[in-house]
């Protein structure tokens, strides 16, 4: 065996792919799509939370918000909803995980191995949105269980869905931003529940904006939630669809041009 | 068993603050290819530190330090294609198999599917994990994960290894284990630099020792030459009866002049000194008041004895707050 100085080039020459950060970050997201595999517990929050909030929200207020009507007849309005506030929520595991990574110090192993900075994070937000799209896949399932068609054409409510998990792979910045920034995977999830509520509650999820008092309607129109939810909508049921697809766009890559650039800061400077 | 002149690892003046803690208030070292630095000192005293900022995990406050040639700051790159790190930080991930683990860090390393598989096959062989390399790494004793730990640190070759404590915790078996591991990379031309809490450990594997106190280096040079820095005999007294430890206490006091240190689990007292003239004086107090001894003898310093000497206080007297420091992280 040689000395260090001269193993050194031999270990340098192997980097000489442009496009090794694709590869490493593919390598961390299958990484966490095996973790998946071995702890499934660790998916009820994109399994059966989805189904108890479906079937909550459908039959404990069906009744009152239908006006005269059934919870039939809430379904097509609730389930758009539904889905952007499960999705949503779902953004902020990758808060927790990625924290949580950090604590346990697996982090520290790929932040000593000579691999792009970006790839620990960008492999984190692959390998959820494996999650995300079991999320999506489960709520639409039991929606459609109960009843549930698109109404606006598959093609339409399927790119619904694309959209979606579009939206929840550039909302989940805000949560690695998070994740890298704040002490413990506790505080993670008490900021992500903080935001997520008046976020997702304070919307047309659930109800009509018109019913809503002033100050909330407000608060409403500025909500990127909404947005979604209006495409959602457009896209399953028909109705307008260019006004809401464009500012969930603009929302979409506006989360991204500020989240991702912060998250990157914060896992070069976290120590 | 390259011992050349070149330096793998060398640091000069490594200050680092966390906020208004001193974490290493200028640290020097320097680590000759091919050998075993040991560090020591308790918890809290900047080990672990220093071996973040020569992983380059860590940017130092002041101060520069090269590994292999290359600036750990400036190129952190280089340095990481030339290093593996082990410890209580940089960890496998438990959720996964340890097989699954190895070859996540070949593609990593940008190695093919079957080259990861082939070398993790052969760690894992290597570490006698091969049974076990298909369970998740939870599942994995103490000493199984330690090995795994210092395998996935391998996977990339490293000419320069860091390990963090690495047997802290670890049974007498499991450790010994770890040991033989690490004097066998020493054999293959491996640079080490290894923390550790135990005197024992730096003892058995390094060729230098440094010892750490609060950020600073307060003594360095070869396990003998730290002993014979310290410069003192040790005499034991071990009485028949337990209950005449204290009495025994104040006679090795009164006959050597300095306050002895009382083990009470073994039943013996200790203290330092010069030569072998206080010895008959020990022994007369003793036949005068009727004391029976088991062991009566001068011997040198033991490396822990050297630590008191040196900074003052016991490696062991800190290890309870270490427990509470780890527990607030």
């Amino acid at each position: 065996m040689s000395t260090a100085v001269v193993d050194a080039p031999a270990h340098a020459g192997r980097r000489t792919n442009p496009f090794a950060w694709v590869q490493q970050s593919l390598t961390l997201a299958w990484r966490n799509i095996v973790r998946i595999r071995q702890n499934p517990e660790a998916l009820a929050d994109v399994t059966f939370q989805p189904i108890i909030f479906l079937v909550l929200f459908l039959f404990v207020f069906g009744g009152a918000i239908a006006q005269g009507g059934t919870w039939h007849d809430y379904l097509p309005y609730l389930l758009p909803g539904l889905l952007v506030q499960t999705v949503v929520f779902s953004t902020m595991g990758t808060g927790v995980a990625l924290n949580d990574d950090f604590a346990k110090g697996v982090f520290d192993r790929f932040r000593s191995l000579p691999i792009a900075r970006i790839a620990p994070l960008v492999g984190a937000v692959l390998g959820d949105a494996v999650r995300y799209s079991l999320s999506i896949v489960i709520l639409m399932g039991t929606g459609f269980a109960l009843g549930f068609r698109f109404g606006n054409g598959v093609g339409n409510g399927l790119l619904a869905l694309v959209i979606v998990l579009l939206f929840a792979l550039s909302m989940c910045w805000i949560w690695v931003w998070l994740g890298l920034t704040l002490k413990t995977a506790q505080g993670v999830q008490g900021v992500a529940f903080l935001v997520m509520f008046p976020l997702t509650f304070g919307s047309n999820v659930f109800v009509q904006t018109s019913t809503l008092p002033g100050f909330l309607q407000a608060f409403v129109n500025v909500n990127p939630v909404k947005y979604l939810v209006d495409t959602m909508r457009a896209l399953m049921l028909g109705g307008d669809l260019q006004k809401p697809l464009l500012i969930t766009f603009a929302w979409m890559i506006g989360l991204v041009a500020v989240f991702a650039p912060l998250a990157i800061r914060a896992y070069r400077r976290r120590t | 068993m390259t011992t050349t002149n070149q330096v793998a690892i060398e640091a000069v003046g490594l200050v680092k603050k966390y906020g208004s803690t001193t974490a290493l208030a200028g640290v020097d070292l320097s680590v000759p290819t091919g050998t075993v630095l040991g560090v020591l000192g308790p918890n809290g005293a900047g080990k672990t530190t220093a071996v973040r900022i020569l992983g380059t995990l860590l940017r130092p406050d002041s101060g520069h330090a090269t590994v292999g040639g290359y600036d750990v700051v400036r190129e952190a790159g280089r340095v990481r294609e030339i290093i593996g790190l082990t410890g209580q930080y940089a960890s496998v991930d438990e959720d996964m198999s340890g097989r699954r683990n190895l070859i996540m860090i070949g593609r990593l390393l940008g190695h093919s599917r079957e080259r990861s598989r082939a070398k993790a096959d052969h760690l894992l062989e290597r570490f006698e994990l091969t049974d076990a390399g298909d369970r998740i790494a939870k599942t994995y004793s103490g000493g199984m994960r330690r090995r795994l730990d210092l395998a996935a640190s391998l996977v990339g070759d490293p000419s320069i290894l860091y390990l963090d404590e690495p047997t802290t915790g670890l049974d007498p078996h499991a450790r010994n284990g770890v040991w033989e591991t690490i004097r066998n990379l020493v054999l293959d031309g491996t640079t080490v630099l290894l923390t550790t809490q135990y005197l024992e450990e730096a003892d058995a594997l390094a060729d230098s020792i440094m010892v750490f106190d609060k950020g600073r280096v307060v003594a360095s040079g070869r396990p003998a030459e730290l002993k014979a820095q310290a410069g003192k005999q040790s005499l034991d007294v071990s009485p028949a009866e337990p209950a005449h430890l204290e009495r025994v206490a104040a006679i090795v006091a009164e006959s050597v002049g300095v306050r002895p240190t009382v083990d009470v689990v073994n039943a013996r007292v200790s203290a330092p000194v010069t030569d072998g003239t206080s010895m008959p004086v020990v022994v007369r107090r003793l036949d005068e008041e009727g004391i029976a001894v088991t062991e009566l003898a001068l011997r040198l310093p033991s490396l822990d004895e050297v630590f008191l000497a040196l900074t003052g206080h016991t490696a062991e007297e800190k290890k309870y707050d270490a427990v509470l420091e780890g527990a607030g992280r």
